[in-house]
């Protein structure tokens, strides 16, 4: 129960957000969209509402941690840093270029990014790193970790897992972009990975279920899971290429930047949508 | 002759422990190989500062990462063979890229190792470490050195790579002869050929400078723990000074000492040997038979001392 101001607010960020996504995407003539824009909505609450965090003291110690394990959405992280000022706006237009900071994946130079990644299945085992030493220091800091559905085909997720509820790690979050797809199709066609609720609290987990969509759905699972004894693993139900009618649910868009015509198109999309909200 | 003969991983362990006593940072990792590479012996004394990953060494390497960006001095050790070939990938993007400060010291390296065959004989790890920009690559000499060496690379901002054999060794020295992490030690010097080991190999090179002796030819032995970064200025001076080198190591001749070596001389090219295992896996067998069959004796290192003085 949030109230409507709050969740309209965070509907307008998405939007700027998934607008620099497809324009940063556009300019730099390769990146990720699809996989992009399905976390949009998560990070922009945890960005704009869910995070104990400071853009202008990126190291606080006591600061939750995000960690983008499926790296390739970088820009989404980047526009969500960039809006929440971790960094100037106007950095975006030089994702990907040389001798530009934003790497095409996440790299720990950038300010508010806690760890490199881009190498799918590692960044749960950082996160229980990272969970680990709150604990150890007595800070009641949150691990974010936010992982794709294709990427917990790899079993280093599952070792990590296992180790997560033998430390009782309850400081750790990790938010499953359940968008159905991977690279080369749907991914119960590729290498299935239902039930997934059921695996993961036979590994001990704490298990949600929710609309990746549906910004009081996130800000609600949120509270729940951080009230848990256990890890909690958020199973958020996601459209890849969300908020672009062309990119929603197609695998082309997983790792392909826009024509123009596309740009353009996404642009007017993402820009009508705004304007319903602001009426 | 009886050498007076210590395990490198009783110095890690007591280096460890002392560490642990001066710095609260320092927190240590194993993958159900604790008592085998003795952080148990950190673990029993500092149990909050201690994880066992179970047999997961990728995760723990992860998690290592994690610990880093938090400030905490992370010391990851598993047998060389699982903490380089297994999680190549994981210390490089995790820990290598992002520079962070995980201080891998990885234990039972070489074929030394023994009766456990190729699968365990790691003989490429140096090589695999050596390439990853940002990491620093140390393969410790005897127990006494190791105990040197353990606080200075705690003290390294960075990653670094850490490697010792299974089997003791002889005690070559004395408590704190000064071992500076970066820079090679001449051991004797000598006019005619230089020999340049490290790790379980430099007590080999010294018995190969008596073999020479007897020939008449004076070796200069040169010890080095750190192979990168490597101590360029030694070498090259000792090349000028001999105008031979014999590179002795127990690793593949493929990537390790002996092509650092090589590296290091690019511009002032002499004559060099390599002593290392070929470019083969290892079996199984006794220690002192296989550093036999694959020609990492002092005898072998004396050979290729003689070829090269004659060819001068
Ligand atoms: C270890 C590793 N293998 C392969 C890749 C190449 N790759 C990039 S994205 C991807 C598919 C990931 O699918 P998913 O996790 O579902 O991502 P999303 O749908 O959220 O974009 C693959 C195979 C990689 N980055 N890392
Ligand atoms: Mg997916």
């Amino acid at each position: 129960m949030y109230p409507p101001k709050i969740i309209k607010n965070l509907q307008k960020r998405a939007l700027t957000i998934r607008k620099h996504v497809v324009d940063s995407i556009y300019l730099a003539g390769s990146g990720h969209p699809g996989g992009s824009l399905s976390i949009t909505d998560i990070l922009t609450c945890l960005y704009f509402h869910e995070m104990h965090h400071d853009p202008k003291n990126p190291q606080m110690e006591t600061r939750d941690r995000l960690v983008l394990s499926k790296g390739h959405s970088a820009p989404a992280l980047y526009a969500a840093l960039a809006e929440a000022g971790y960094f100037e706006v106007k950095a975006l237009n030089k994702l990907r270029k040389i001798n530009q900071f934003l790497q095409g994946h996440p790299s720990i130079s950038v300010p508010g990014v806690e760890i490199s990644t881009g190498s799918l299945g590692q960044g749960l085992s950082v996160g229980i790193g990272m969970a680990l030493a709150g604990k150890l220091d007595k800070k009641d800091y949150h691990v974010f970790v936010i992982l794709g559905d294709g990427e917990i085909d790899e079993g280093q997720i599952w070792e990590a897992a296992a180790s997560a509820s033998h430390f009782k790690l309850n400081n750790l979050i990790a938010i499953l972009d359940r968008n159905g797809l991977q690279i080369d199709g749907p991914t119960e066609e590729i290498m299935s990975l239902e039930p997934i609720p059921l695996r993961w609290r036979a590994f001990g987990w704490h298990v949600l279920e929710i609309d990746g969509h549906d910004i009081e759905e996130i800000l609600m699972s949120f509270d729940e899971a951080k009230k848990s004894m256990k890890p909690t693993l958020i199973i958020a139900h996601t459209i890849k290429g969300k908020g672009v009618s062309f990119m929603e649910g197609t695998l082309s868009f997983h790792g392909k930047s826009p024509t123009k015509e596309q740009w353009v198109k996404a642009l007017s999309e993402l820009e009508q949508e705004e304007q319903e909200l602001y009426d | 002759m009886t050498e007076k003969m210590r395990n490198l991983r009783d110095g890690y362990s007591s280096a460890l422990i002392e560490l642990g006593h001066q710095n609260e940072d320092i927190v240590v990792v194993d993958a159900d190989l604790a008592l085998s590479t003795k952080t148990k012996r950190f673990g029993t004394i500092f149990s909050n500062r201690f994880f066992d990953f179970g047999v997961a060494e990728a995760n723990m390497m992860g998690a290592a990462a994690g610990f880093a960006t938090c400030g905490k001095i992370v010391f990851a050790s598993t047998f060389a063979v699982f903490a380089t070939g297994r999680c190549y990938d994981q210390i490089r993007q995790s820990i290598a890229y992002p520079n962070l400060n995980v201080k891998i010291v990885a234990t039972h390296a070489g074929i030394s190792v023994g009766g456990d065959g190729a699968s365990h004989q790691m003989l490429e790890d140096i090589a695999l470490m050596r390439v990853l920009p940002n990491m620093v690559v140390v393969t410790p000499t005897d127990a006494t050195e190791i105990e040197d060496i353990i606080p200075q690379v705690a003290k390294h901002q960075g990653p670094c790579y850490v490697r010792m054999g299974r089997a003791d060794s002889p005690v070559l020295f004395g408590k704190h002869e000064d071992f500076t992490l970066g820079k090679a030690k001449i051991l004797e010097d000598g006019n005619d050929v230089t020999l340049i080991g490290t790790g379980t190999m430099v007590s080999e090179t010294l018995k190969a400078r008596k073999l020479l002796k007897k020939d008449k030819i004076n070796a200069q032995v040169i010890l080095i723990h750190t192979l990168k970064p490597i101590d360029q200025d030694t070498i090259k001076k000792a090349a000028r000074k001999t105008g031979c080198i014999v590179t002795a190591e127990e690793h593949s001749i493929i990537g390790g000492l002996g092509s650092a070596v090589s590296e290091a001389l690019d511009m002032h090219p002499v004559p060099l040997k390599r002593i290392g295992v070929p470019d083969v896996f290892g079996e199984s067998g006794e220690a002192k038979d296989l550093v036999k069959k694959y020609g990492l004796t002092a005898e072998n290192i004396g050979e290729a001392a003689r070829e090269l003085v004659r060819l001068k």
